[in-house]
């Protein structure tokens, strides 16, 4: 933001003084963020955990955040920073918007989050990465849309589907093999609690559903009605489907050989 | 070198009060009312762009008349103040109080200093609580004093009368139909007694609701609801209206509404 960085820049993620490297550090990671959309939407989903190396060091942090009405932004990469740099982006939006009158073109946030992703370019190289994924219903097109990032800023949009993180290599081809672009919102959200479900089978940083400590991923779905986070009741009652099939099936549904 | 005539600072600031006064009393007046779920706002602005109400924050508001270059600066500055504190304290840190506060230094000075013309504004902040006890709102004049209000306020043109008129008829506990219908009533009477008569079109309406189950309890009253709550329909809130999308505008933990 334009006027923290000239009033008060000790404030901003990127404007603070790298101390010096002293061994690896171990720091609190996010791991898998999926997303796609559907007809009348989009849905963006993470996983709970944060790893710290080998341990787990929590097993119900949330990644997915609304940024604002229209949009969510999920995180993976490490933990702290991105929880800072979403709860900046929020507050630009917001802040654009109270000023301006209109909110931001969904268009305007994803290229938004991209400088602020850049400039954290210089903790990234030290391992310190964030890497976002950012979806959100676009008013003028009216449709849902999905972009992804690099840790440089790059920006592209995703169509269908996307994951990133950790897990990622496994959500996307599960996702790949179940996406198809005619699903309802309530498919979609089986479809990312499923690509979600074969990250943590396959990837030791991405936890599973925890059905015992009832630790469910965080769904959420945006539409032209805004933002809507799955409750808790909804969320077990697409994981216990999935997993009770899981049970029978437990590398999940199969898709046909041609 | 020729000296410059005398001027007695009673006089210079009588002057610049005087200059202020003139100015705000030009423009159209703005009624601020309590209801039972919050606060309502009401302006006479032909204008659907230019707003005379505001959002500041999550629970604050902002009102003004005058000149419009001058009181969008400072609302502007209000927003920044407040995002700023939001973000490096906790959004339960931003007070109308402390807004308020501000803008008295602000106006405060200008209105004191030789080199820059006093500001011709007056402006309304209000925070709505838990409950209606706590509600709050201050009124800014020009001068940059604060004046804590209850109940109804009224500033522009008609001030004094309408605030007169309003004081005799607001009660605590109205509907937001009912503070409507009062505020409506209480722009429309003129000078000489007369009435006009206001439509939808000619008002700018909005609430701070404290039952919204965002964040953020502003929210503008445009169009057909508008019309809805003038013609009657008493008792409907806010709230209630179907076409208000659901879902927090900001934070996760807004999506629960604490006072349902």
């Amino acid at each position: 933001m334009d006027f923290l960085g000239s009033h008060a820049p000790q404030l901003l993620p990127g404007n603070r003084a790298l101390p010096p490297m002293q061994g690896a550090v171990e720091i609190p990671h996010g791991t898998t963020i999926v997303a796609a959309s559907f007809p009348g939407g989009v849905v963006l989903a993470g996983d709970r955990r944060a790893t710290m190396g080998n341990v787990i060091a929590q097993r119900d942090i949330e990644k997915v955040f609304p940024a604002d009405e229209y949009s969510a932004v999920g995180i993976a990469g490490t933990a702290g920073l991105a929880v800072e740099m979403v709860k900046l982006f929020q507050l630009e939006l917001e802040h654009f918007e109270k000023v301006e009158g209109v909110q931001l073109s969904l268009e305007g946030k994803a290229n938004r989050l991209s400088t602020m992703i850049r400039s954290n370019l210089g903790m990234a190289m030290q391992g310190l990465a964030v890497v976002p994924l950012f979806a959100g219903w676009d008013v003028d097109r009216q449709k849902g849309r999905i972009f992804s990032y690099d840790v440089t800023g790059g920006r592209s949009e995703e169509h269908g589907f996307a994951a990133t993180g950790s897990g990622s290599v496994f959500a996307r081809g599960s996702l790949k093999k179940l996406f198809r672009p005619d699903l309802t919102e309530s498919q979609t959200t089986t479809l990312v609690v499923q690509a979600l479900y074969d990250a943590a089978d396959d990837d030791s940083a991405t936890g599973g559903p925890d059905l015992a400590r009832r630790i469910y991923p965080i769904v959420t779905v945006i539409t032209d009605e805004g933002f809507r986070k799955l409750t808790e009741a909804e969320c077990s009652e697409v994981v216990r489907a999935i997993h009770d099939r899981r049970l029978e099936e437990p590398d999940g549904p199969r898709a046909a050989l041609l | 070198m020729s000296t410059p005539f005398y001027v007695s600072p009673q006089q210079a600031m009588a002057d610049r009060a005087e200059y202020a006064r003139k100015g705000i009393a030009r423009g159209r007046s703005v009624v601020v009312l309590q209801y039972t779920d919050g606060v309502v706002f009401v302006a006479e602005n032909p204008s659907r762009a230019l707003h005379k109400v505001s959002e500041i924050y999550d629970r604050i508001a902002f009102a003004a008349v005058g000149k419009y270059n001058e009181f969008e600066n400072l609302r502007i500055g209000g927003v920044r103040y407040a995002d700023l504190r939001g973000y490096t304290y906790d959004r339960d840190d931003v007070t109308a109080r402390g807004l308020a506060n501000v803008y008295a230094q602000t106006l405060g000075n200008i209105f004191s200093s030789a080199g820059e013309k006093p500001y011709e504004v007056e402006l309304i902040v209000a925070e709505v609580g838990a409950g209606p006890e706590n509600d709050q709102i201050y009124r800014l004049p020009h001068d940059g004093s604060i004046v804590d209000e209850h109940g109804s306020v009224a500033v522009g043109g008609n001030a004094d009368q309408i605030s007169a008129y309003l004081d005799q008829r607001h009660r605590d506990g109205m509907t937001l139909s009912e503070a409507l219908k009062l505020a409506v009533e209480s722009l429309t009477r003129d000078n000489n007694g007369g009435e006009r008569t206001l439509t939808a079109e000619q008002l700018e309406v909005a609430v701070l609701d404290r039952t919204r189950p965002q964040q953020r309890k502003f929210k503008r009253l445009l169009g057909r609801q508008l019309s809805r709550l003038l013609e009657g329909a008493s008792g409907a809130s806010a709230a209630d209206e179907p076409d208000e999308p659901e879902g927090p505008a900001e934070g996760a933990e807004g999506s629960e509404s604490p006072e349902e």
